[in-house]
């Protein structure tokens, strides 16, 4: 009934929706965790697992409710962008509850939890799609988004570090969040703001100097307030992946603004030096950046979590090991479900596996870039590829730290990986983005009857 | 704008592009090298997460698999008189690894062998638990009870093998241990290993395979090997070799003490029944030390073995003249295990003809025979005629010599006593040695090799014919009363 409710608002003469191509990837991604789940328990005990009908309803309600909304608010919105996410979310619920049935593994019995904060932050997606009609209104928070995001990046230095990084903000009773993670969307709506309005002063105002344009210095300003406060991230949260994500985003953000070369060689000087810097200077960056070198290397006689994860991706080989019959939980520490959990993809759904869910991610990115191509203002294009640039940055930065291409930070993989700030702030992102989309994809009202225009046609011949 | 914008598209798509090559260079190419690296757990898991089929000696199993709780590990290795037959079967260790027949063929135990493929394709349709394979040895179990019990409270090893297959029949190393006791990784097992290790007599090493002894007069048979096959020598002619006799380059005299008279410008007979020092010294001064050397090897020295578990290569090295003529009597330089020494007796009792040693009959899988290990001829130690000669010497040895105590009452015995001096001045006990075989009709089907390191017994006591040779008449009856 849904499908005629849908198509009543497409216009006949318009572009297609898409909203039954959309409905139908849902079921994809709403059956695949459901049989990745019954895979799980018939592995490791020959049953269905109990609780599957009520996961795989769970999960269907939740598609259900986001397609429904997108079907009402935002009917001219990506198709794609919302079957990965929910993919991608049922793949980590089955990963996460696999990964309880390990006793061992800390949190206990996460699964369950970490369905409610997707129930949360399919919520938050609600939200966003009714309330937020129209992303430029965004743009009248531009000063207000800097403030809440700073008070969001300083906010854990007031809270104990958790396993050498500051990046929680713990309140007793409720649980734990990662500020960071909400600040990844406050702070580029700050940015798209800012840039769409510095933009003409940062391009033209400048020097031609060895062929390259280098800003003059007093625009230099916000560029190197923001490196400045990237370091200050990491030295003092001792974060290297958030401090990465905001300045490579910003860099991204300059260069699409300016449409200038110059800032990314700025700003790749400058992330250099600042992370060359912190490496040197700070303790933890340092063993973690050893780590990277010499993954293998036994650490106080031990084999250190770098080293299982490395054994875990390779124990995976080509096909993995089957869900439910591997051993990444010899990674062991508190996280194997949230920043590991992709070598539990490795291990378990082999290279193919992995390869596949890197996939999902990159063409979700690039799903996103593809909005900021189509948006038609320039706040909406800046807002859309500062997310995606975002979210890249992010799955590179995790992907790469666990599976030891750059050294290890600590972030989580988005939807995939255990942990409520996460899921939440990347369903709103989600959000904004299927927003951008579609009023970019949305087909212009129909011209208004002018009796001007048939007066000149008249005249004409 | 648009134009920056396809090229972060493009950026990002590199970004993932790196990502997905990294992937395939971690889970592809350095696959194999992180599945079985030496900190992965997962191949110790691997190994114990099935019963592990069994080392089988005569038909009956001599190791075993026991339910484990506690741990990673579902099974634990267990052995059935562990001591006895740890040369053989070596130890599959939870915690401290795996030696000798376990570790060599660990993937047809665990049934990860390559060749099993189809057996585990089948039991993984069928769902049955995965099994693994048998490794059938050549050893006799009457043989080796009769070495270890031989062997009990003494320091030594026993090697026996059969002369015309090259089969091993009994491989026994004293002071031993129970790998049973090092199986698992409890804090018992952690324990037990401790001890092992601070042990000075070393009871995880297999004297039989691994470690070289001065063989001491039971050399002698090689030189007189090397005699024969020179052309200059024969067993009833006299060899004109003085005793005392004069080591060349040197003032020393080398004779036996009471008998000097007897061995003077003996007969190669005579002088191998008395072990005549000086008559042996000087054929192999004769001889020269590339002959000597020429002579060893063609029995196996100098030469690593394979059985398949790992021989150390007993020696015969190059050396001066005076060296080279104490060598002759086994007491220089030159070494000798104890498989290789019952290599020697082997060859000898074969006609000259020696086999490769080895003590894998077959590799089992849980359906058929995975792979079936045939004889194999190393080639002729000596030619026919002088093996029969050198067989007529050691026969007269234990009929009328120094071997009297290894004769069996209607079986034909040759043998050779050996006392290899040791330490400075000789103030260390003695090793004794006695190597021997027997044979009937249908030719040798046995030939042993005994050493008895230390010994408790007063210093006058030991030689290899009051030591040694009752150890190799218990091992030799084994064989004998079981082929009939």
């Amino acid at each position: 009934m849904s499908f005629n409710l849908g198509n009543t608002t497409i216009s006949s003469g318009g572009p297609p929706s898409r909203r039954n191509t959309e409905l139908a990837l849902l079921v994809f991604a709403v059956l695949v965790p459901v049989f990745a789940y019954a895979n799980v328990g018939l592995a490791m005990d020959g049953t269905i697992p109990a609780g599957m009908l009520g996961y795989g309803l769970g999960l269907g309600l939740l598609a259900g409710v986001t397609h429904l909304v997108v079907r009402k608010f935002a009917p001219y919105a990506d198709p794609l962008m919302l079957p990965i996410a929910t993919l991608l979310n049922g793949l980590g619920l089955v990963l996460i509850w696999r990964l309880d049935q390990e006793p061992a593994l800390k949190p206990y019995n996460a699964a369950p939890t970490q369905l409610m904060w997707s129930a949360l932050g399919v919520a938050l997606f609600v939200g966003v799609l009714v309330f937020l009609k129209d992303h430029r209104i965004l743009q009248r928070y531009t000063y207000i988004s800097m403030a809440v995001a700073l008070v969001l990046l300083t906010l854990p230095v007031f809270f104990p570090p958790v396993n050498g990084a500051r990046i929680w903000v713990t309140i007793p009773g409720v649980g734990s969040l990662q500020p960071g993670e909400f600040a990844k969307i406050v702070i580029t709506v700050f940015f798209a703001g800012y840039l769409m309005v510095k933009r003409d002063a940062l391009a033209l105002a400048s020097r031609r100097f060895m062929g390259l344009y280098l800003p003059r210095g007093r625009d230099l300003g916000p560029i190197l307030a923001i490196w400045l406060l990237s370091l200050m991230i990491l030295v003092v949260e001792t974060d290297l992946g958030t401090s990465l994500l905001f300045f490579g985003m910003f860099v991204v953000m300059l260069y699409v603004a300016t449409e200038r070369t110059s800032w990314i060689i700025f700003g790749l000087l400058l992330s250099t030096a600042g992370a060359v810097f912190v490496a040197s200077v700070n303790t933890h960056v340092g063993d973690r950046v050893n780590n990277w070198l010499n993954p293998l290397e036994l650490q106080n006689g031990g084999v250190t979590e770098t080293a299982q994860a490395m054994y875990s991706f390779g124990s995976g080989g080509l096909l993995g090991s089957g869900l439910g019959q591997g051993f990444s939980r010899l990674i062991g520490g508190i996280a194997t479900k949230s920043d590991y959990i992709l070598a539990t993809v490795g291990e378990e759904l082999g290279l193919a596996g992995l390869m596949a869910i890197i996939l999902l991610y990159g063409l979700l990115v690039e799903r996103g870039i593809r909005t900021a191509l189509a948006a038609r203002d320039p706040f909406g294009k800046l807002l859309a590829v500062g997310l995606s640039g975002a979210f890249a940055i992010q799955i590179f930065v995790v992907a790469g730290g666990v599976t030891g291409l750059i050294p290890l930070t600590g972030m989580t993989m988005p939807f995939l990986a255990q942990g409520g700030s996460s899921v939440i702030a990347n369903w709103a992102l989600v959000a904004i983005l299927l927003r951008i989309s579609d009023t970019a994809r949305r087909p212009a009202p129909a011209p208004a009857h002018n009796p001007d225009v048939e007066m000149t046609q008249v005249v004409k011949p | 704008m648009n134009k920056p914008l396809r090229r972060v598209a493009i950026f990002c798509g590199l970004l993932i592009m790196a990502l997905m090559v990294r992937v395939n260079w971690v889970q592809f190419v350095q696959a194999e090298d992180l599945k079985n690296h030496e900190g992965n757990r997962r191949v110790a898991i691997e190994r114990y997460a099935h019963p592990r089929g069994n080392i089988i000696v005569e038909g009956k199993s001599i190791t075993g698999s026991a339910e484990t709780s506690g741990s990673d590990f579902a099974y634990k290795r267990t052995y059935k008189n562990g001591p006895m037959w740890a040369p053989i079967t070596g130890r599959a260790s939870q915690a401290y690894g795996g030696t000798q027949l376990e570790e060599i063929y660990d993937t047809i135990l665990t049934g990860n062998d390559d060749r099993l493929f189809f057996n585990r394709t089948i039991d993984m349709l069928t769902g049955k638990p995965r099994e693994g394979g048998n490794v059938v040895t050549t050893l006799n179990n009457a043989a080796q009870q009769a070495a270890f019990k031989g062997l009990e409270g003494k320091k030594g090893a026993v090697a026996a093998l059969d002369p015309q297959t090259g089969a091993i029949l009994a491989l026994a190393s004293t002071p031993s241990y129970d790998p049973s006791k090092v199986a698992g990784n409890s804090k018992d097992d952690e324990k037990n290993w401790v001890e092992l290790n601070k042990d000075d007599d070393d009871p995880t090493l297999n004297r039989a395979l691994r470690q070289t002894y001065a063989p001491g007069s039971t050399f002698k048979v090689v030189t007189a090997a090397a005699a024969l096959e020179s052309g200059k020598y024969d067993v009833d002619k006299k060899t004109g070799i003085e005793s005392p006799l004069k080591l060349p380059q040197s003032s020393t005299m080398l004779g036996n003490d009471k008998i000097n008279p007897l061995c003077d410008k003996a007969t190669l007979r005579r002088a191998m029944e008395l072990s005549c020092n000086a008559t042996f010294a000087g054929i192999s001064d004769d001889v020269g030390n590339k002959g000597m050397i020429e002579q060893a090897d063609k029995f196996g020295f100098n030469e690593e073995v394979f059985t398949p578990v790992r021989g150390v290569a007993s020696v015969y090295p190059e050396d001066n003249r005076p060296q080279n003529a104490m060598a002759g009597i086994g007491q220089a330089s030159n070494r000798a295990t104890p498989l290789q020494m019952a290599m020697v007796t082997a060859a000898i009792a074969n006609d000259g003809k020696l086999m490769k040693p080895y003590m894998v009959d077959r590799l089992e899988g849980p359906r058929s025979t995975v792979e079936q290990f045939q004889p194999e001829e190393i080639g002729e130690a000596v030619s026919a005629p002088n093996a029969k000669k050198l067989q007529d010497m050691m026969e007269s040895v234990v009929e009328r010599g120094t071997g009297s105590t290894a004769r069996i009452d209607g079986v034909k015995v040759g043998g050779k006593t050996g006392t290899a001096q040791r330490g400075e001045e000789n103030k260390d006990n003695p090793y004794a040695w006695f190597i021997s075989y027997a044979k009937d009709d249908n030719g040798s089907p046995v030939a042993v090799a005994v050493v008895v390191e230390d010994s408790e017994a007063a210093r006058g006591d030991i030689s290899g014919g009051g030591l040694a040779a009752p150890i190799a008449v218990d091992v030799m009856k084994a064989i004998l009363d079981g082929k009939r």
